[in-house]
């Protein structure tokens, strides 16, 4: 069985254990614990810049740390994870194996995590989520900026293990009977997410020793007052994370591949769509790094080069979200939790995608650059799309993992209030970015339209935290005392409908 | 489940295609344009340090934390940094280039109005980043 929590067991069994559902569990549970930490961040710098003049964030430097640490957490200690907590659960069993390839190096790669982590909370650096020198490397105050130049270090040789896990097991584990091809498409999703960590990660592991070394003065690759170029970080880091956005976004639309057909109870438009659209976008990911720097004094060849490699990444987006719709159209769909939040993610990701075609056009985006247009636009993919995913994905594993289901009807009001919470928070973020807003600011002035922009997603953080704290509630108390779930149909839509939980018994019961 | 190849899909892949190919070539036509520097365009030197901006004149007057210019006279700010990096805005005139310690940026308006309008660093620069602000007077120079 895939659940594991039906029988119960000392903590220190799973903590040891190198299965993989143990080790997709421990992923599950530090993930959503760095969720409500990171989010706590996050609503305090809404409710700081509800009006002008500091409110109760005591000074800029605090602020600073608070949306460098925000960042930071949410995409490598909630993102990340949470991602690799699915691929944990369902990769072995969609591939028919007993377990990842390497159990071992699984559970290395996970155990790496907890001190990166506390490396990254408590230093608390101020430099933002991409340190970008010759701040960081010349500025940041110590030993926080170390901190974190260590903790990311560790977070990228776990991801690099975890990669090598995932794409071993699908290439060389899969049950013969299994034609590559025929590999469901989460499967395919972790295959090429993967694929790109290979690819991406080395060149930050790079120049974070770089800019480590830089710290401590006995080089100057990005400072120029030693002969160094602060921009050569930019490429390199952007190399690195501007393919690990789409590491993140490439498992959340494998999730939706996952409860799209099943909840419109129709099979999937077109798998060979979807697996094309998924290598195409790995390929394509690393043609537009640069279009994060226009404003640091490109060349118009240059921009004009990454404005071409960033539009062409939209076709395949764009495939994905035919394929969607063409599979919801004319299905009996059921719009149970999961279904409810992969559908609005798919939403905010189309929006997500129009947002970033007006980034990457080189004139406008001289209008929207580190304005607030940008930090609501990557938000519509960060939470709108990955996040939207991630949840509707673990409500969807809810009854494998804890043999409960969850409350249907809290779990709609989680999906209202934080659908209403992101519009009202990272749509008004675009248009405050449009008045000229700077992104990063510890206080602003007075300008009427800022402060009414800013209490509308005051209002909608709040929002926002009501429909996470429902979540978490929902979560704890249901694994709990929830209803134990039908589990050969839990959720009531028919049984000729494929559950991770059937494909897994016939092997071992 | 898997295969069937539908001309629905080609059409709409198409008219994305076509859509960012529009796209594209716009915003490389209005880039190509707005970057051409006019030839009388006066220089100003603009430079950002934690946290404040300075101006130099062509005649070498020096300015910090306010910018006269005169109404209907092209300028074009050659930019640069002392520290970290900066990035020079002036939001109601869509003029925004970072400034870049070892590099000069250039990048040119031309004021119409007259009146006071906020400068600004966009870039994440430290402590006082968000009160790293100026003010631009545009003046009648006639
Ligand atoms: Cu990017
Ligand atoms: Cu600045």
């Amino acid at each position: 069985m895939v659940l594991e929590l039906q029988k119960p067991r000392p903590i220190w069994q799973i903590m040891f254990s190198t299965h993989h559902t143990d080790i997709g569990l421990l992923y599950t549970i530090m993930s959503l614990a760095f969720l409500f930490m990171g989010g706590a961040l996050a609503l305090a710098i809404r409710v700081e810049m509800f009006s002008p003049g500091p409110q109760f964030i005591a000074d800029s430097m605090t602020f600073n740390r608070i949306f460098t640490v925000h960042g930071t957490n949410m995409i490598f200690l909630f993102l990340l994870p949470f991602a690799s907590a699915v691929g944990n659960y369902f990769i072995p069993i969609m591939v028919r194996y007993k377990d990842m390839a390497y159990p071992k190096l699984n559970a290395i790669a996970f155990w790496m995590l907890p001190p990166a982590a506390a490396l990254v909370w408590l230093g608390f650096a101020d430099f933002g989520w991409y340190a970008q020198p010759p701040y960081s490397a010349i500025s940041a105050p110590s030993p926080a900026a170390e901190m974190w130049i260590f903790g990311l270090k560790i977070i990228g040789v776990s991801s690099i293990l975890g990669a090598i896990n995932f794409i071993v097991t699908i290439l060389k584990c899969k049950h013969p009977d299994l034609p590559l091809s025929k590999v469901p498409l989460l499967g395919w999703s972790f295959l090429s997410s993967s694929l790109i960590v290979l690819v991406a990660i080395p060149t930050f592991a790079a120049a974070l020793l770089m800019l480590l070394t830089d710290r401590l003065g006995v080089t100057g690759f990005f400072n120029p007052a030693m002969g160094g170029d602060p921009i050569a970080y930019s490429h390199l880091f952007w190399f690195t994370f501007h393919p690990e956005v789409y590491v993140l976004v490439i498992p959340a639309i494998g999730m939706m591949y996952e409860i799209i057909p099943r909840f419109s109870r129709k099979p999937i438009f077109s798998h060979s769509s979807g697996v094309f659209a998924f290598v195409l976008l790995s390929i394509v990911s690393f043609a537009s790094w640069a279009h994060h720097m226009y404003a640091t004094g490109m060349s118009f060849t240059e921009k004009t080069v990454f404005m071409v490699g960033t539009l062409a990444a939209v076709p395949a987006s764009a495939m994905h979200v035919f394929n969607f719709l063409a599979t919801m159209w004319g299905g009996r769909a059921k719009y149970s939790t999961p279904m409810m939040w992969s559908v609005g993610g798919i939403a905010l990701f189309f929006s997500a995608g129009a947002g970033g075609v007006v980034n990457t056009a080189m004139p406008l985006d001289f209008i929207t650059h580190d304005s607030y247009w940008v930090v609501g636009h990557f938000h519509l993919f960060v939470f709108g799309t990955i996040a939207f995913g991630s949840f509707g994905f673990l409500y969807y594993m809810f009854p494998f993992i804890t043999g409960r289901m969850y409350n249907e009807l809290w779990g709609k009001v989680h999906f209202v209030l934080i659908f209403i919470g992101a519009v009202l928070v990272f749509f008004t973020q675009h248009i405050l970015g449009l008045y000229g807003m700077p992104r990063r600011v510890f206080d602003y002035p007075e300008i009427p339209e800022w402060i009414a922009m800013n209490q509308i997603q005051a209002v909608g953080a709040v929002l926002l935290g009501v429909g996470m704290t429902i979540f978490l509630v929902n979560l704890i108390y249901s694994s709990a005392k929830g209803k134990e779930a039908n589990m050969e149909d839990p959720f009531g839509l028919g049984g000729k409908y494929y559950y991770p939980y059937q494909a897994k018994n016939p092997h071992h019961d | 489940m898997s295969g069937h190849s539908n001309w629905s899909e080609w059409v709409y892949i198409g008219v994305v295609v076509a859509l960012l190919a529009w796209v594209g070539a716009e915003a490389w036509n209005i880039e190509r344009l707005v970057e051409h520097v006019p030839e009388n365009a006066e220089v100003i030197k603009v430079t950002g340090q934690q946290w404040f901006w300075t101006f130099e004149h062509e005649d070498g007057t020096k300015e910090t934390g306010e910018l006269h210019v005169k109404k209907g006279v092209p300028y074009k700010f050659e930019i640069t940094s002392k520290d970290v990096i900066h990035s020079f805005n002036i939001p109601d005139y869509l003029v925004l280039m970072d400034a870049v310690p070892g590099r000069i940026n250039t990048v040119w308006f031309l004021p119409v109005d007259e009146g006071e309008f906020p400068i600004q660093c966009r870039e994440y620069c430290g402590l006082i980043h968000y009160n790293m602000r100026g003010t631009l007077y545009i003046e009648d120079g006639a």
